[in-house]
């Protein structure tokens, strides 16, 4: 592996020979990819703050919306964008041990926030607050289950992350995987904060 | 549930004469084509060129052959609804009972907008935007070969719908509540879901891996105002894929949720609202009609300048114009339905934004005239096309401006009027763009010459045909006449369906030509060879390589001083020079991983229409680890060595020396 990116880096010295697909492209598609993602959350925002009002004559925010509980779980959330930046910086200095001890603390948290997340659901649709109820809660349960569908995405892909980082070290490639998953979690983290402010704050006032 | 879902032997319409036949001649066609294959011994060629094949021109080729084959299909399915109004007249039924007739109008509508207009134009980037830019490649090139797969996936779901079941009885635009489970219970609406979902996360792809591939791997010297127009075009195209399409992603889930888990975004009951359907649908929809126009305006820019043997009048006019169309593209969406009945403040403000576009538009009409302006026009087929565009569109153009206006659109929404503007928009702007395209980079990509003269009857029977078939409909319009009619029992209207049902047959005999035109073509390509690779005199560094160009495209990247580059070249003697020496090219192998995931997810997609619930997950599960498979192989690349390319290279060299002394 190190071999071969030393070679790639020998003859990108010689300015335009050598095939582009390098780390730069690679995490510019990816930032490019995540502002189409970051519209496909805009759409699901703008149907939640169309129909949030439409409850039909069931629960609205203010009724179901726990803050304490939401709290705990956004703590876990933005630490676990901490502890990701710890392990970025462990795997630009090619500490190998250090880097799967912090991917492993940050996979850790944002189980902690699925959990709850599942457990919020859970105890939702128990107590007959389901998506099917209203146009509010469709819209709810789509919202914040996008954000969450996001998350899972996240830790499989980190998952994988931590046994490639374990199996191959930290090659080029491998680091520049990394940097991708890295901005993926920071920009969940980002679209959280404005779930939680538009959905849970603005929603329990 | 049983094993296959909702899948059974009553979903195929064995009752329907017209449907069976024409799965009959499916049949015989594809088994004639499988055996010709056969008999070649083609299988592995077409596996390992062209179904696994990661080069952008391969990739081109492809998305139009399947452009052109949907055509077919989109056409065929325009004339039976033409001659079903021609002959359900004054109380008549026809020959289409309505719930077939409203199957037809829907795949109409979505199969020539996303599966026609859409690979056709993505084709003709494909093969030209990256030699435009000389580069070598695109970004990813594998992710290219994916998002045509994906393509072909909603491709082939929607033909699928043919055979099995029946397709969304909606309309295009799938407008709940009728597309919504209580009043659409079968599976056409879930047909129309999962296909546009499926090709839509391709042209996502495609957009992002060309904005990669515009914005870093761009010749040394070619700054981006440098770039020639037609990557501009399809870079403001692509910056309205990337913006727009994620809306569409949202909405068909949104749709989904409701119809699969019961929830309640845009239904009659418990408090949805399908207006908001309507109005991300057309989020998406109108910019949409800007990334099949934009190209088409490149395309005419480097027909024209190259045929008027000048440069493009306005270059910078044109950059700018394309980007405030593309801006303006976004604030115009409710025009679509002024009859919501918003305020007339905001029907004010999305009127006046929709004439507004009137302006870059205009623009870039004046440039193109002024190109030609004091130049030696060459009339050959391409600017045919071009010509012929600039006359149409600018009629569809006024008709558009006239329908901004929201008290005319009160009266005239949802009548033929509209329908008669956005096929003049569409077919006068786009299709005849992309058509231009096709002739101009055909010796390009396949490296002989069209014939002219069947390229010539091919425009006069379009252009005619589409004034005769389309012109009746703005009549119709103004007396009264609504879209997405079976049948109608006004005897008023009867002489201008007739005429329009003449148009559509004139438009078939251009689509005929067309095809007569292929196969003369190709049975006198060794007269029609393009050695030189520069048949026009072209400006842009496309024409600076063989026809078709090598895999590699480009032996040593060439320096870029100027918009018009190759012409700047061959004026500097730069042209057609050997190299002492080349160095070894790195390219990407090619790869089976693209199509086995679109396979995947098909399979997906297809059960997931059934409610076959243990093959959607087995398709779903299967399309994520053969990503992840993929993305973890790091055996994806190999070198062409020097004296490989110093042969090809000496070849291609002096047969352009010889063209330029002759």
């Amino acid at each position: 592996m190190s071999t071969v990116s030393a070679h790639l880096d020998s003859i990108s010295g010689d300015g335009h020979e050598h095939h582009h697909d390098t780390s730069g492209d690679t995490i510019f598609g990816f930032w490019l990819y995540l502002m189409t993602d970051c519209l496909l959350f805009a759409s699901f925002f703008a149907t939640y703050a169309v129909l949030y009002m439409n409850t039909a004559g069931g629960v609205s925010g203010k009724d179901i919306f726990e803050l304490d509980f939401v709290a705990v779980e956004t703590a876990a959330l933005l630490i676990s964008s901490i502890t990701f930046g710890f392990a970025m910086i462990a795997a630009h200095g090619q500490k190998k041990a250090l880097t799967l001890t912090w991917l492993f603390v940050t996979f850790c948290l944002g189980t902690v926030f699925i959990g709850m997340e599942i457990y919020e659901f859970h105890h939702l649709i128990v107590h007959g607050n389901g998506p099917q109820q209203s146009a509010f809660l469709t819209s709810f349960f789509s919202l914040v289950g996008l954000h969450g569908l996001h998350v899972t995405a996240g830790l499989i892909w980190m998952t994988i992350m931590m046994i490639e980082v374990a199996k191959r070290g930290l090659g080029k490639s491998t680091v520049t995987r990394l940097s991708c998953l890295s901005l993926f979690w920071h920009f969940l983290d980002i679209v959280w904060i404005c779930v939680f402010t538009v959905v849970y704050l603005m929603g329990a006032m | 549930m049983s094993f296959l879902g909702k899948l059974t032997l009553d979903a195929i319409p064995f009752h329907e004469p017209i449907i069976m036949v024409t799965m009959a001649v499916i049949a015989v066609v594809g088994l004639i084509i499988a055996g010709l294959i056969t008999k070649y011994k083609k299988w592995g060629v077409l596996w390992r060129d062209w179904i696994t094949s990661v080069d952008h021109k391969r990739l081109g080729v492809m998305y139009i052959l399947l452009a052109l084959i949907m055509l077919f299909r989109g056409f065929s399915d325009a004339i039976m609804m033409r001659a079903q109004l021609a002959l359900a007249t004054s109380g008549a039924p026809g020959y289409l009972p309505p719930e077939h007739y409203d199957q037809i109008f829907t795949a109409h509508g979505v199969i020539m907008i996303i599966f026609m207009a859409m690979p056709f134009m993505i084709g003709l980037m494909n093969i030209v935007l990256p030699l435009q830019i000389g580069a070598r490649d695109v970004a990813f090139p594998f992710l290219n070969n994916l998002s045509f797969w994906f393509t072909a996936s909603g491709a082939i779901l929607i033909n699928l719908s043919l055979i099995f079941g029946e397709f969304a009885k909606t309309g295009w635009v799938a407008y709940p509540p009728l597309s919504e489970l209580t009043f659409s219970p079968g599976v056409g609406v879930d047909y129309y879901i999962w296909a546009l979902q499926i090709s839509g996360l391709g042209t996502l792809l495609t957009a992002v891996n060309f904005l990669v591939t515009v914005f870093k791997m761009r010749a040394p010297g070619m700054t981006l105002m440098k770039m020639p127009i037609f990557t501009w075009t399809c870079t403001w195209a692509n910056i309205l894929i990337a913006a727009s399409f994620p809306i569409l992603t949202a909405v068909l889930a949104m749709l989904t949720l409701d119809r699969y888990l019961d929830f309640h975004f845009f239904t009659n009951e418990a408090g949805g609202n399908a207006m908001m359907y309507i109005n991300l649908f057309w989020a998406w929809g109108h910019p949409e009609v800007y990334i099949l126009v934009l190209p088409a305006f490149g395309i005419f820019s480097e027909i024209i300048s190259t045929f008027a043997g000048k440069r493009l009048f306005g270059y910078k006019s044109m950059v700018y114009a394309s980007g405030a169309i593309s801006i303006l593209g976004f604030i115009v969406w409710l025009h679509h339905f002024f009859t919501m009945g918003s305020s007339a403040n905001v029907n004010a403000f999305f009127g006046v934004m929709t004439m507004v576009i009137a302006v870059p538009t205009g623009v870039k009409l004046f440039n193109w005239l002024f190109t030609i302006y004091r130049g030696r026009l060459r009339i050959g087929v391409p600017v045919l096309w071009t010509l012929g565009f600039m006359v149409t569109f600018t009629v569809g153009g006024m008709t558009g401006v006239l329908l901004a206006i929201p008290g005319a659109d009160y009266v005239l929404h949802n009548s033929l009027f509209l329908i008669a503007h956005f096929h003049n928009t569409i077919i006068g702007g786009a299709v005849f763009g992309y058509l231009a395209g096709f002739v101009f980079w055909f010796p390009k990509a396949m490296g002989f010459k069209l014939n002219e003269r069947w390229g010539k009857a091919s425009f006069w029977c379009w252009i005619v045909g589409f004034f005769v078939a389309f012109m009746p409909l703005y009549v119709l319009g103004f007396l009264g006449m609504t879209r997405r009619l079976n049948h109608t029992n006004n005897p008023d209207w009867n002489i201008w369906l007739y005429i329009a049902a003449g148009g559509a047959v004139i438009i078939m005999f251009g689509i005929i030509s067309q095809a007569i035109q292929l196969y003369v073509s190709f049975r006198d390509r060794e007269a029609l060879d393009d050695t030189t690779g520069d048949p026009w005199n072209g400006h842009t560094l496309e024409w600076a390589t063989s026809s078709p160009p090598q895999v590699y495209n480009f032996a040593t990247i060439p320096h870029v001083d100027d918009i018009d580059t190759w012409t700047d070249m061959k004026e500097k003697g730069q042209a057609y020079q050997d190299k002492a020496s080349y160095s070894p090219i790195h390219m990407p192998k090619n790869t089976a991983s693209g199509v086995l995931i679109a396979a995947s997810l098909t399979a997906f997609c297809f059960a997931m229409i059934w409610h076959i619930w243990w093959l959607a997950g087995l398709g779903l599960v299967g399309a994520i680890a053969l990503f992840i498979q993929r993305c973890y192989t790091n055996d994806v690349d190999y070198y062409i060595q020097p004296d490989e390319i110093a042969d090809t290279e000496n070849a291609y060299n002096s047969n352009g020396k010889k063209e330029l002394s002759a």
